[in-house]
């Protein structure tokens, strides 16, 4: 029963939320070789501790989002847009 | 025992009787009474028989840990089993029987299996009808499955109704500052402090009544306190929640509460649910669950008649009922001495063996104290009548003596009730001076009050409520300690004689010995996780309340250790049985998923349209005339859809708006096929990959403007496409200015396909010339206004093969399209045609669905490899190109014919080599139809090696669990009009 602070919609029950996947992988360029993308696709960590993933607000505002989460207690650390351009307009910056 | 309720005392309301059945026989009790305390009051001794041995049970406790007096409530659809007579509110007309029994719990045909008892030692089954001759490795597991039916048969659990639920349930949300569990001295002090410093508190209390211990208490004080106390609540605004179980504790202050609203009710309103099941958020949470008396493991310790002090404490003072008239009283620690005195008090005969030669306490008034006795073997048929005492002689316990009694009180400690905080992790800690575990660590926002925290006197433990409200609040209090009596607790799990064999139960409530826990010891299953789930230890409805510990120390002693080396099982949720109908809530029948309607729904239903699930959709099957069934049904539609013209509901279809300056480069980069020249107002189908290199969707794109696409998706993918190219734009390729915008609700759409589709459309709009085929050339896409000033889109497609357009216009005017379309159709002596249909004519064409496109499949595999563009790249091409992925001999899309043509066969049939029809085959059957334009039966599948490899091969479609074998022919999978002509036309 984790709840995540949306960045645009608040404190919203997990259950809005579908979960994506690993946020710290870098994508490799669509021509890049086989084994670029197969690293980025098949090798992940396993990781017992605080990992960045990536969720989206899918019945909400559908922002994806980049949240750092404990796996062991699902304490949730930080949660900012993935895309630098929202969070600019959330920042006011824009 | 001789039980009987007392003239006065207790809470109960006696002027308020309330008659129940027991058994079959009208009874009597009072307002107040449990089921339990009133079958006492009845002098009602055997209350259930027990699930492996059936022996006779009765009461063993006063509340939620009741390992005895298990009952089946209700009647039909409204039977219950495995009930606690314990916790069970008695009311008018109540309806309660004994179960594992028959003819009933008194006389039980199935006690004779205690005569072979032991056949039914812990890991019995396993040994016997696994792995062994005459079932061999491999086969046992499958004749076990069979016996263990048998068996289960015949031990019984209680057996719950085959009926429907009548009962609704429902789901709700709270939200509270602090939320207090339990409602005895520290709960109560914990949230009025907590409601007097300003903070919003929810209090749940599982009983029908707040007080806790308060209410078992004979001094007249401290029902006088509680009713301040709880007077003050009320007055400070504290939401109270009785008969509300907090089972479960989750993360972020999550709480899962379960109300039972009617379960107490003799005429229930109608409108209420039967229990509510509570999502409760918290900023804190105090658990004030206080502590539950527990056993000691000794010869018959299960007959009825046995049962904790404090639970006789309960039915005196709470209930009015004095349980046995010559009460033996067993204890290795101080709790049960004032329960001796209450008990002398009202009048019975009582002895108090104190397992302790040194215990300070004096014996109270009317008791006679015997010191350095423990229970060894208590005797009796059908209920307690005596017992054989025990007592320390050179580290051993031999017997001392026997003592008749109708009533046997045992007392081995008492166990704080921490699962709730060991749900979020909390790591029970052993205190070995107060033989229990204790909390430990809990996370910061969850606080331990009172008895739950090993606190074991009245007054700290209201003291300890306090202190914990203050400690919530940030105040830097020190808490009392745990503790409170004045002779130490002597731990005491087992009473074993040398040379003397007893059956003596650690759980009684899975019929789980002592004898059990040594032969998992000596068998090799001595972690508790082993031993626990060899014996099944704790895993009964009262989750080894009683018994867990007992098992510990036992397995502790025989591994020569102690109790926090052996360690414990996680406490898992639910704290008690939650009914599998709370869980669902409403979320039942037609309310279990939701249901999509496309625009036409209530139009198509009009027309006689006989509806189908598509994922959460409902879409129209066949449009049935009078007499025909689906087979006639969709024959006749398919038919004139190659002849006529017919008209299909494709809204479901999902419908993405892509539009932005980069919306072509996007494009471009998803889809495999080439995508950055496709001109304004033409459409293109294309295929997209996941970035494993396995197909995800298809469907085709319509370039409206310069930068503004409409994507179509298939009606099952809508969702998934959706999320993916959100992902793409949100976390991968941000340069790209690109917004995508889910219209699939926005519009309504039909397809309408056949020779005579031109004619169909032309005068339904205003410009007829719109359509013609220089106009509206194939896969041409434009704006168009149908009479009556409706603005909507058309596209030249065809799934079915045919000459054939899609139209589309905004959702409110779907009907108003109809009303143009339809008539005109029938002037072309054009049909509806639903879902199977259309399934023929694809299939005829060998076009792919999801049932070809099911996750596993690559581009090659389903025959398009063509569409995958070697001039540019796109999601999916790199792994695509894996070894795996490109196996010439990998499943490819063929079209299957029968080879008697007059045969049939089924999708999901297996693909094979006659005489290698085992194992796996060569390929499978995805989709199969009768084809109204070939005249017999075809199907589409994939086969390795695809037509190739096994053109002018025998093939058999086998289909062993449902039809024999049927010999088949592999063709190429477009059947029909391979050239396309007619789509053309
Ligand atoms: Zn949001």
């Amino acid at each position: 029963m984790i709840i995540l602070n949306c960045p645009f919609c608040g404190p919203r029950d997990h259950s809005e939320f579908d979960y994506g996947g690993d946020g710290s992988i870098t994508y490799p360029s669509l021509d890049a070789p086989v084994e670029d993308w197969h690293a980025a696709v098949f090798l992940r960590d396993n990781i017992c501790g605080v990992q960045t993933e990536t969720w989206q607000h899918t019945q909400g505002c559908r922002m994806w989002l980049l949240v750092e989460r404990d796996t062991m207690s699902h304490e949730v650390h930080s949660i900012r847009p993935a895309h630098p351009g929202h969070a600019a307009v959330l920042e006011g910056k824009v | 025992m001789t039980a009987r309720r007392l003239s006065s005392g207790g809470r109960i309301d006696r002027s308020q009787t309330v008659t129940f059945r027991w058994d079959g026989k009208r009874l009597q009790g009072f307002a107040g009474d449990t089921l339990a305390s009133a079958l006492l009051a009845n002098n009602q001794r055997i209350i259930g028989r027990s699930f492996k041995y059936h022996r006779p049970r009765g009461v063993m406790s006063a509340g939620v840990e009741e390992s005895g007096a298990i009952v089946t409530t209700g009647r039909g659809a409204r039977s219950e089993p495995n009930v606690k007579a314990t916790q069970q509110e008695l009311f008018e007309g109540l309806v309660a029987s004994g179960q594992n029994a028959w003819p009933s719990v008194r006389h039980d045909v199935g006690a004779v299996s205690g005569l072979f008892s032991r056949f039914f030692a812990a890991g019995f089954y396993y040994k016997t009808f696994m792995g062994l001759p005459p079932f061999e490795t491999g086969r046992g597991t499958g004749i076990w499955m069979q016996y263990e039916k048998l068996i289960r048969k015949a031990a019984g659990m209680g057996s719950a109704s085959r009926l429907p639920d009548p009962d609704v349930y429902d789901h709700a949300h709270g939200f509270c500052d602090v939320l207090v569990v339990g409602a005895g001295p520290a709960g109560l002090a914990a949230a009025l402090e907590l409601a007097q410093q300003g903070r919003d508190v929810v209090l749940v209390e599982q009983d029908f009544e707040l007080g806790g211990d308060y209410l078992a208490q004979s001094d007249p004080q401290a029902i006088t306190r509680r009713d301040t106390q709880v007077a003050a609540l009320r007055a400070a605004g504290v939401r109270i929640m009785t008969r509300t179980t907090a089972f479960g504790l989750y993360d972020n202050g999550v709480a899962g509460l379960l109300e039972r609203v009617t379960d107490h009710l003799a005429s229930p309103d109608a409108s209420l649910p039967r229990q509510r099941f509570w999502t409760m958020r918290a900023g804190r949470t105090v658990l004030a669950t206080g502590a539950l008396e527990r056993f000691i493991s000794f010869g018959n310790n299960d007959l009825p008649g046995v049962m904790t002090p404090n639970a006789a404490r309960s039915y005196l003072n709470r209930f009015g009922v004095l349980p046995g008239q010559r009460i033996v009283v067993a204890t290795n620690n101080d709790s049960a001495y004032a329960v001796a005195g209450e008990l002398a008090a009202a009048g019975a005969q009582v002895i108090l063996a104190d397992a302790r030669s040194d215990a300070a306490l004096v014996a109270p008034k009317g008791v006679e104290l015997r010191q350095g006795l423990a229970p060894f073997n208590a005797s009796g048929g059908r209920g307690v009548s005596g017992i054989e005492f025990a007592s320390q002689q050179g580290g051993a316990w031999r017997v001392a003596g026997r003592e008749a009694c109708d009533l046997l009180l045992v007392s081995g400690g008492w166990s704080p009730v921490i699962n709730l905080a060991s749900h979020l992790g909390a790591r029970p800690i052993w205190d070995s001076a107060l033989a229990c575990f204790l909390p430990g660590k809990t996370r910061s926002d969850i606080h331990m009050a009172g008895s739950a925290a090993g606190v074991w006197q009245t007054e700290a433990c209201e003291a300890s409520g306090t202190a914990v409200a203050r400690q919530v609040i940030g105040a830097d209090t020190a808490l009392p300690a745990a503790g409170g009596w004045q002779t130490p607790i002597a731990p005491l799990y087992e009473v074993r004689v040398p040379g003397r064999r007893t059956k003596a139960f650690v759980d009684p409530q899975h019929d789980v010995t002592g004898d059990d826990v040594r032969l998992a010891h000596q068998e090799g299953f001595v972690s508790v996780e082993h031993l626990k789930r060899y014996t099944t230890l704790g895993m009964a409805t009262d989750q080894g309340k009683m018994g867990n510990i007992i098992g510990l120390a036992m397995m502790a002693e025989a591994l020569g250790r102690e109790i926090p080396q052996v360690g414990t099982t996680r406490f898992r949720p639910p704290y008690t049985p939650v009914a599998i109908g709370a869980l669902a809530g409403r979320h039942t029948g037609p309310h279990a998923k939701p249901l999509r309607r496309t625009p036409l729904h209530d139009w198509n239903l009009r027309q006689g349209a006989v509806m189908t699930d598509a994922g959460l959709w409902h879409r129209p099957w066949y449009f049935p005339h009078a007499g025909e069934g689906m087979a006639e049904a969709y024959v006749r539609e398919a038919t004139a859809v190659r002849e006529t013209v017919g008209i299909c509901d494709v809204s479901s279809l999902g419908k993405i708006a892509i539009q932005g300056p980069d919306a072509t480069e996007f494009l471009n980069r998803i889809y495999t096929n080439p995508f950055a020249k496709l001109p304004i107002g033409r459409a293109r189908y294309g295929i997209m990959l996941r970035d494993d290199g396995i197909v995800m969707d298809d469907g085709t794109t319509w370039r409206l403007g310069e930068s503004d696409y409409l994507m179509t998706t298939t009606t099952t993918n809508a969702g998934k496409v959706m999320v993916f190219l959100e992902e793409l734009l949100h976390t991968r390729w941000q340069d790209l200015r690109v917004h995508v915008t889910s219209v699939s609700d926005h519009w309504a759409g039909v397809s309408i396909a056949g020779p005579k589709s031109r004619e169909v459309i032309a005068p339904c709009l205003e410009d007829g010339e719109a359509v013609t085929n220089d106009n509206l050339p194939f896969l041409g896409v434009r704006p168009v206004r149908l009479k009556g000033g409706i603005e909507g889109l058309i596209a030249r497609i065809s799934f079915s093969g045919e000459l054939a357009y899609e139209i589309y216009v905004p959702s409110g005017y779907g009907e108003a399209m109809m009303a143009l379309l339809w008539p005109q159709a029938q002037a072309q002596n054009g049909v509806l045609y639903g879902l199977e249909a259309l399934g023929a004519l694809r299939i005829e064409k060998g076009h792919v669905t999801g049932a070809e496109l099911d996750g596993r499949m690559t581009i090659d595999d389903a025959g398009l490899g063509k569409m995958a563009s070697p001039k540019k790249t796109f999601i999916g091409d790199a792994l695509r190109r894996r070894p795996e992925l490109t196996d010439p001999n990998r499943p490819q899309l063929v079209g299957v014919f029968p080879k008697i043509r007059s045969d049939t066969f089924n999708a999901g049939a297996l693909l094979t080599a006659p005489g290698e029809d085992s194992g796996f085959g060569d390929g499978w059957l995805t989709a199969v139809t009768h084809s109204p334009a070939l005249g017999h039966w075809i199907g589409i599948g994939y086969i390795a090696g695809g037509v190739a490899a096994w053109e002018g091969r025998r093939v058999l479609a086998s289909d062993p669990t449902r039809r024999g074998p049927v010999e088949v022919e592999i063709v190429p999978p477009i059947m029909f009009d391979p050239k396309g002509d007619r789509m053309h036309g």
